[in-house]
């Protein structure tokens, strides 16, 4: 069963007290409803994770996607948004946190919320979710091929992330992983490494590593989606979430 | 995967973005994950002026071959430039 639903774009006090764009998807055919924060990928608040969205909401949760690249560009085009928040350097882990935390608010603040939140990300946002995860008192975390969580980004790229996995003993729910087996970033060895960096602070962690399917096979607009691995994916994610926030 | 990897160069010309011909003074070439040609990573080249907002950009996504071919064909035109006319370039 698919519900009915609302989207809006509404205005959330994000990280500093700062006014920021968001996403917000609804089902408005159900009550005491699970929620997730979208995180979106460096390619922007376009229109294919507004999508996402508005798939939560069909499938009977409440989501949100906070506007990372408001502040630099607020109603920019996505893609040129994207371009000058990554010549800038991306987005802050500190700044990402705060985010989150006030989208995970507005949502438990929803009159139709159960008071449990998850978050998802994809590429540059799976790092984020399970970096959120590790901060926030999140209910579960989706990371989907989250690129640079066991390891430094090199030094000679602009942007400054490190490595997340160290954060592990902090997080503060189950862990759903999905990932691409030829995918180089994260390699099968970076997904082995951070399964075990979970399974030895004893957390609670699923993760599913698909063959044929590379970076972004949930990407439905690009080359590198993968119609029958995304189907499953969002089948795994669907039953993760039933059984975490629902 | 998203390579992350980024060139940032200080330009100085101009170009023709949405906003129509402006002074562009930074570019920044990277192979990620193009928003329109259909591949799963390009070589993209942004050429913009910050100081004029977000769109004030003029972007190319290329096949790798193309932007050799482009990236020879720039130099190849300059090597070729008559000394002269490349003289008002000269640092003073």
């Amino acid at each position: 069963m698919t519900h009915n639903l609302i989207a809006d774009t509404i205005s959330l006090t994000g990280h500093g007290e700062d006014q920021i764009e968001a996403y917000l998807a609804q089902p408005t055919d159900a009550d005491r409803v699970g929620s997730i924060v979208v995180i979106h990928h460096m390619p922007g608040y376009d229109e294919d994770t507004k999508e996402i969205c508005r798939k939560f909401a069909a499938n009977g949760y409440n989501a949100l996607m906070p506007n990372l690249y408001s502040r630099e560009a607020p109603g920019a085009d996505p893609d040129d948004a994207a371009a000058l928040v990554r010549a800038n350097g991306g987005v802050p882990d500190e700044r990402l946190v705060g985010d989150v935390e006030a989208a995970m608010q507005r949502l438990t603040s929803l009159s139709n919320s159960n008071g449990k939140v998850a978050s998802i990300g994809h590429c540059s946002g799976g790092r984020q979710s399970f970096l959120a995860g590790c901060r926030l008192p999140l209910d579960a975390v989706i990371d989907c091929y989250g690129a640079f969580v066991t390891l430094d980004a090199p030094a000679e790229m602009p942007f400054k992330f490190k490595a997340v996995v160290g954060e592990a003993p902090n997080l503060s729910a189950p862990v759903l992983g999905l990932f691409g087996a030829d995918d180089q970033n994260p390699t099968i060895e970076q997904v082995a490494v951070l399964d075990e960096a979970l399974t030895k602070a004893g957390k609670e962690h699923e993760f599913h590593t698909y063959e044929g399917a590379g970076h972004a096979f949930f990407w439905v607009s690009r080359p590198s989606y993968r119609p029958e691995t995304a189907k499953e994916g969002w089948s795994v994610i669907f039953e993760f979430l039933g059984r975490t926030i629902s | 995967m998203c390579t992350y990897q980024t060139e940032r160069v200080i330009v100085r010309g101009s170009g023709k973005s949405r906003q129509g011909w402006m002074k562009v003074t930074d570019a920044t070439v990277y192979f990620d994950h193009p928003v329109h040609f259909p591949a799963g990573h390009a070589l993209m080249i942004d050429v913009t002026d910050p100081t004029k907002g977000p769109d004030a950009r003029i972007a190319l996504e290329l096949d790798p071959a193309s932007a050799r071919a482009l990236a020879d064909a720039i130099l190849l035109t300059l090597d070729h430039a008559p000394a002269g006319l490349l003289a008002e370039f000269a640092p003073s």
